[in-house]
């Protein structure tokens, strides 16, 4: 044990150093429309271009996603299939308030964050009865209802197929527009860091410490007098809610609403997310988010370009085809790379300082057993 | 009232469909604790496969159809087997990984699939007596429907019989019961774990074929959209219960079909909320063992 007091007197350091270094981070990036930055290959311009911030946007929204996952399956351990639901609830459900009512966009908002909290509340009541891959199946089952909802559209107001145009009519005129652009990046940007704080605030809560537990062993847990069933209830529907509130972020910068963001496909590529980053780091998914989104865009610009045009058929098929490039990748990082970027990261620092790994396995970030007994 | 006979039998028909592919789903899980995300993908490849057997030999013949139905079965074993052999393997015991490997293999194969035969469905040539109809009762039914029911029957019964009279069967069996006991009596019982990923990837490609003569068409995503309703009925059937899956199968397709035409076009969402009324009143599902 004394390799894991060590690392606790390691984390009290490092959670000094962690906000100051936090904060310039978020500095530095709300400064980057007002910079001219560029990274050749993987930006598509210069930061103040509204491509690139366009880009970048969809970085922090997709990363505040995969943060409010990691919070069901990283901390709590539940593997949900069917995380899209309450993003596209948020979606859909702001895209469907401003077009059908005239409320302004701020109380719209409260209003389908409220609806976003019931929806979770009665779906994660029935889901969370079973658990391991029966919940993963039941939320799975859940979010495909919400899919053909969507696709359908028997009630003639989430548009089918087409999806749902932004109704700009209530959203203030700094949020429209592609020369507003910036003022979306910092929207998203402040999603993200609000994302980060809750998830930050939940895992160092009573709560949070009690649904660590409960993924580690919920036997255990009731047993010392845990309700497991209310934590796992209250992760669940803290991380729908999160969802939500990045949904309706997601909404005003893409101007519109797809039925795709519902898809089970979409739930599928945040665990994939969350599993590349490393299971149970909260950077892990930030890194994963963002090297996703990048990479799904970046590959997707390759599979139309000329060089990959010209291959033969063996290569070009595969080559032109960013999911199977992707999907590839997360089997290898599955099969050889355990506790995914956040864990190879770990691994290298540790040999780098030549001393002995701080406590536990990689890839598992906290030493939970600490705060169990504690 | 013909109405309702066809709503019904086609009802039955659908669900030898979901049965082809939850039987394999139900038996993997119930020996091996993992969920086959990739089971969707030997469904389509074993669609692909026979259909491109059955065009060898004459795309409308009694031949072709029997050819395809044998390929799509072969293909859809071997691609199971490779599974089994190539990622699950490797990661024995550790279920979220297994789980996490198998929807990364469905994410690719998917976009494989696409970039091979393009994202579009592709009409097919049936047979002709399977484009046709029988009247039933005064309704006049698609042959489709008997063949899935017949190729159902006759998988539930090859692979109840394979589990009650043959080695291998018993040894599966006491798996799904104990597999740690069986291990210690010195069975081998990986192999089982291969043999169990072949005759459900068999049955998904048997599938495979049945849906895309019942449907007219192939497509890269016939397997996602036939793997839900597959999940659901496992669940409800209980996980890991044959049985159940056929019981679960059957009640599924009917309500389906039912909701589809009598309560406007709402089939799916009726699927699911009988999905949460089982979970509510039974959480194991309707034959799974009570935990």
């Amino acid at each position: 044990m004394n390799a894991a007091d060590g690392a606790r007197t390691g984390a009290r350091t490092r959670r000094a150093a962690i906000p100051a270094g936090g904060l310039a981070l978020v500095l530095l990036l709300g400064c980057l429309p007002l910079l001219a930055l560029t990274v050749p290959g993987v930006l598509p311009g210069y930061t103040y271009e509204p491509g690139t911030l366009q880009l970048l946007a969809l970085c922090w929204l997709t990363a505040s996603l995969a943060l409010s996952y990691h919070l069901l399956f990283g901390l709590a351990g539940l593997m949900s299939f069917g995380h899209a639901l309450y993003f596209a609830a948020g979606i859909y459900g702001l895209a469907i308030v401003l077009d059908r009512t005239d409320v302004p966009l701020l109380p719209a908002a409260a209003l389908v964050l409220v609806g976003g909290i019931v929806l979770a509340l009665c779906v994660g009541a029935i889901s969370l009865r079973v658990t391991g891959i029966s919940f993963a199946m039941v939320t799975l089952a859940f979010a495909q209802a919400g899919n053909v909802l969507a696709r359908r559209d028997q009630f003639g107001v989430t548009g089918g197929e087409e999806g749902l145009a932004l109704d700009t009519d209530g959203v203030p005129a700094g949020l429209i527009g592609v020369l507003n652009t910036r003022n979306l990046y910092w929207v998203a940007l402040a999603v993200l860091v609000v994302t980060y704080l809750v998830v930050l605030w939940v895992e160092r809560s009573r709560a949070g410490h009690t649904a660590a537990a409960v993924r580690e062993n919920e036997v255990r847990v009731r047993i010392i007098g845990g309700r497991p069933y209310a934590v796992k209830l209250v992760v669940f529907v803290l991380a729908a809610t999160l969802a939500t509130l990045t949904g309706m972020a997601y909404l005003l910068l893409q101007s519109g609403a797809s039925p795709a963001t519902s898809s089970a496909e979409f739930t599928l590529a945040l665990l994939v997310m969350v599993v590349l980053g490393g299971v149970g780091s909260r950077w892990g998914a930030v890194v994963g988010a963002v090297v996703y989104t990048l990479l799904d865009q970046r590959l997707t610009a390759l599979a139309s370009s000329e060089a990959v045009a010209g291959l033969p058929a063996v290569l070009r098929v595969p080559l032109s085809e960013p999911m199977f490039l992707l999907g590839t990748c997360f089997i290898l990082v599955v099969l050889f790379l355990p506790g995914g970027l956040a864990g190879a990261a770990q691994r290298l620092a540790a040999r780098r300082r030549g001393a002995a790994p701080p406590g536990g396995a990689p890839g598992v970030a906290e030493p939970v057993e600490e705060r169990v007994t504690a | 009232m013909s109405t309702l006979i066809l709503l019904l039998v086609t009802g039955v028909g659908l669900g030898g469909l979901y049965f082809l592919v939850a039987s394999g789903l139900s038996l993997i899980y119930g020996l091996m604790g993992v969920l086959n995300f990739a089971h969707g993908s030997f469904l389509t490849l074993g669609a692909f496969a026979g259909l491109a057997a059955a065009g060898a030999v004459g795309a409308g013949t009694w031949g072709g159809l029997l050819l395809g139905l044998l390929v799509g079965a072969l293909t859809g074993a071997a691609a199971a087997a490779l599974t089994e052999l190539g990622l699950i393997r490797p990661l024995y015991n550790r279920h979220i990984e297994q789980v996490l490997v198998t929807v990364g293999l469905s994410l690719a194969t998917v976009a494989l699939f696409e970039g091979i035969w393009g994202p579009n469905p592709r009409n097919i040539t049936g047979n002709a007596w399977l484009s046709d109809t029988t009247e039933l009762l005064g309704a006049r039914i698609p042959n489709t429907a008997f063949l899935n029911i017949l190729a159902a029957a006759l998988v539930l019964g090859g692979i109840v019989a394979f589990l009650r009279y043959t080695r291998y069967g018993l040894i599966i069996r006491a798996g799904v019961e104990n597999r740690s006991m069986v291990t210690a009596l010195g069975i081998d019982v990986r192999k089982a774990f291969t043999l169990v990923f072949a005759v459900g990837g068999a049955a998904a490609g048997l599938g495979g074929v049945l849906a895309a003569q019942s449907l007219n068409y192939v497509s890269p995503h016939m397997g996602a959209s036939l793997l839900i309703f597959a999940f659901i009925v496992t669940v409800i059937g209980g996980m890991g219960s044959l049985t159940g899956a056929a019981v679960a199968s059957v009640v599924v397709a009917v309500l389906q079909q039912l909701a589809n035409s009598y309560l406007n076009n709402s089939g799916d969402l009726i699927v699911v909320l009988l999905l949460a009324l089982v979970l509510l009143v039974r959480p194991s599902g309707l034959m799974g063992r009570t935990a």
